[in-house]
């Protein structure tokens, strides 16, 4: 069965509908600026980070009393595709899939006095939460995989579809900005001083953003301008923390996707990695592409523009690089300059006009889990 | 729906102290021992030779467990790295540890806390044990969905190159904690892989 996309949303530092979002990426435009806020690192700071009341502008037409900033992320962009679409989550054959790594984690950093409030942290509360808000018929099923969550989503979106389960399924993915995440990357020495470099020679590490992102999936093509190929997803099966050494498994899941969806590594316009500029994904990464003869494709990191927005990195990417391939351009990758990985791949560096049929998105994440999935223009 | 049938080959349940395999109750401990006591104790009793374990967290080390006493005496030389996934899924995700590693933001953020602050992670432990390099999706539900876990099971193994899934539900919350992980292929046993047979076994503790 074929399963098309027929609605998008980001809610971003670089605006609330994809529209504004696409606009800003096409103007070289980065969500990422300097911070000095000590609610999120006692030192100076880069992150992808909205504007003090840019969510509360996006969502004033809302009743959002008592939701946190994650919720309220989260039910902007969903009202967002909803309302462009006039699907209901009330229609018991629409199935609501949520991506987040940390949900409402933030409650954790304002808790001062008192027990903790668990039960508005666990994820499964705040995705029926939101379920509620919508009067959504079925319970939301929520999706944790680290940073490849919003690819999965969307591929388990794709699949519950495909089964006849669901007639559509609204996908939707977020994370904030939280001190929890930052403090960990900075932990583990992997967030760059600078705004974040993917691919390039000096590249230091990540830099971490905030947003949401929802599509609406559909077996009927009515209003859709892509095709969702195959996907697929892979565990490197070497460390927790660390990318494979040979890129041998996101490898396969690239010629998983390609293949299984009737096509050849030629037919791929561009590649929207994951990129998250830290020295061992990139370079892996660059293994990747070659062992799945992609070599000589142009790939492109978006993270330049969001930062890595976690949970909804994949649907973020995926919906930005679907508005490239409609409007038949390759986005460069912001921050890059230098190639500085040892397998040479051809990172896009200026936006290339260029008619673009397939588009491969790939991610990767902790706990060694890669996937990636093959989206086609209609 | 997917025509093609699935099988359980078999389960592992671990909860109040007691583990079952194949419903058989194979080891039990007092169960006044707390959660960290009694894994230890597990891990001397089913493996003591895999000293990665005691770097994990809590929820890391009840998945660990139970795919070692599932597998144990299975060959799994019949099948390629890729062909063997992991369809996990629980009700806290990792928020047991969250708590924790939160607790050392105040004085010096620990990188060995931080890593399991992702539910998935006990996918890549298992994965890592035992080289498997197929699928795995970690789903986060308010009670064991059992319908969701048999069907979607099920269809991957019709339409992916998975060949056998490890699927089920490990969740630890401080002190409360409970597992039950079943392996699930196409070969046929008395067991289809239903949500009803899955719910049965999920409630045998």
């Amino acid at each position: 069965m074929q399963v098309f996309v027929v609605a998008d949303n980001i809610v971003s530092p670089l605006g609330s509908t994809t529209r504004e979002n696409f606009d800003q990426v096409l103007l070289g435009n980065s969500g990422i600026a300097k911070h000095e806020n000590t609610t999120f690192a006692d030192a100076p700071f880069y992150g992808s980070i909205m504007a003090p009341g840019q969510l509360e502008n996006y969502t004033e037409t809302y009743k959002l009393a008592g939701y946190t900033r994650f919720e309220k992320m989260v039910i902007a962009s969903v009202a967002a595709v909803l309302k462009d679409t006039g699907c209901s989550l009330s229609d018991p054959r629409t199935g609501f899939i949520v991506s987040t790594t940390k949900g409402n984690i933030e409650l954790l950093e304002q808790h001062t006095t008192g027990a903790l409030p668990l039960q508005e942290m666990q994820l499964f509360h705040t995705a029926k939460k939101i379920g509620a808000y919508f009067k959504a018929a079925n319970e939301p099923i929520v999706i944790s995989s680290a940073c490849i969550s919003g690819l999965v989503a969307i591929l388990t979106g794709s699949r519950l579809i495909a089964s006849g389960k669901y007639d559509k399924v609204v996908v939707t993915g977020a994370d904030a900005f939280t001190r929890f995440v930052l403090s960990g990357f900075q932990s583990f020495q992997a967030v760059s001083a600078q705004p974040c470099q993917p691919f390039d020679a000096n590249r230091s590490g990540v830099t971490l953003g905030e947003g949401a992102a929802t599509v609406i999936l559909s077996n009927r093509p009515v209003g859709a301008k892509f095709l969702l190929g195959n996907g697929g997803i892979s565990n490197d099966a070497n460390h927790i923390s660390g990318p494979s050494r040979t890129g041998q498994e996101l490898a396969a899941v690239m010629k998983l996707a390609i293949e299984g969806s009737g096509l050849t590594p030629a037919n791929i316009g561009f590649v929207s990695a994951h990129g998250t500029a830290t020295l061992y994904n990139d370079e892996m990464e660059a293994k990747a592409l070659h062992h799945a003869g992609l070599a000589e494709t142009p790939v492109n990191s978006l993270k330049g523009y969001y930062g890595h927005t976690l949970g909804a990195a994949g649907l973020i990417e995926a919906i930005v690089s679907m508005q490239a391939a409609s409007e038949g351009v390759i986005l460069p990758t912001k921050g890059f300059e230098t190639l500085g990985v040892t397998m040479p791949v051809r990172v896009s560096n200026e936006l290339q006009h260029h008619k673009v049929n397939h588009f491969l998105k790939t991610v990767s994440g902790f706990g060694g889990c890669n996937a990636a999935m093959v989206f086609t223009r209609l | 729906m997917n025509s093609e049938l699935a099988y359980i080959t078999g389960s592992v349940v671990i909860a109040e102290h007691q583990v079952l395999k194949n419903g058989e109750l194979l080891w039990e401990q007092d169960r006044n021992a707390d959660l960290n006591a009694f894994l230890r104790a597990a891990y001397d009793q089913f493996s003591g030779h895999y000293p990665k374990f005691h770097k994990m967290d809590a929820l890391s080390k009840l998945g660990w467990l139970a795919a070692e006493v599932l597998l144990k005496d299975i060959d799994n030389s019949a099948f390629q790295p890729e062909e063997t996934g992991l369809l996990l899924s629980n009700r806290s995700s990792s928020l047991d540890t969250d708590v924790k590693y939160f607790e050392t933001v105040k004085e010096f953020a620990s990188p060995a806390l931080f890593v399991y602050t992702l539910p998935n992670i006990v996918m890549g432990e298992i994965s890592i044990r035992h080289g498997f390099k197929g699928e795995n999706t970690f789903f986060v539900s308010e009670r064991f969905d059992a319908e969701l876990m048999s069907a979607y099971a099920t269809q991957l193994l019709a339409t992916t190159p998975l060949k056998r899934c490890l699927c089920g539900w490990v969740e630890v919350m401080d002190q409360q904690y409970e597992t039950a992980m079943f392996l699930v292929s196409n070969e046929p046993t008395a067991q289809p892989l239903t949500a009803g047979n899955l719910n049965a076994i999920y409630q045998i503790k």
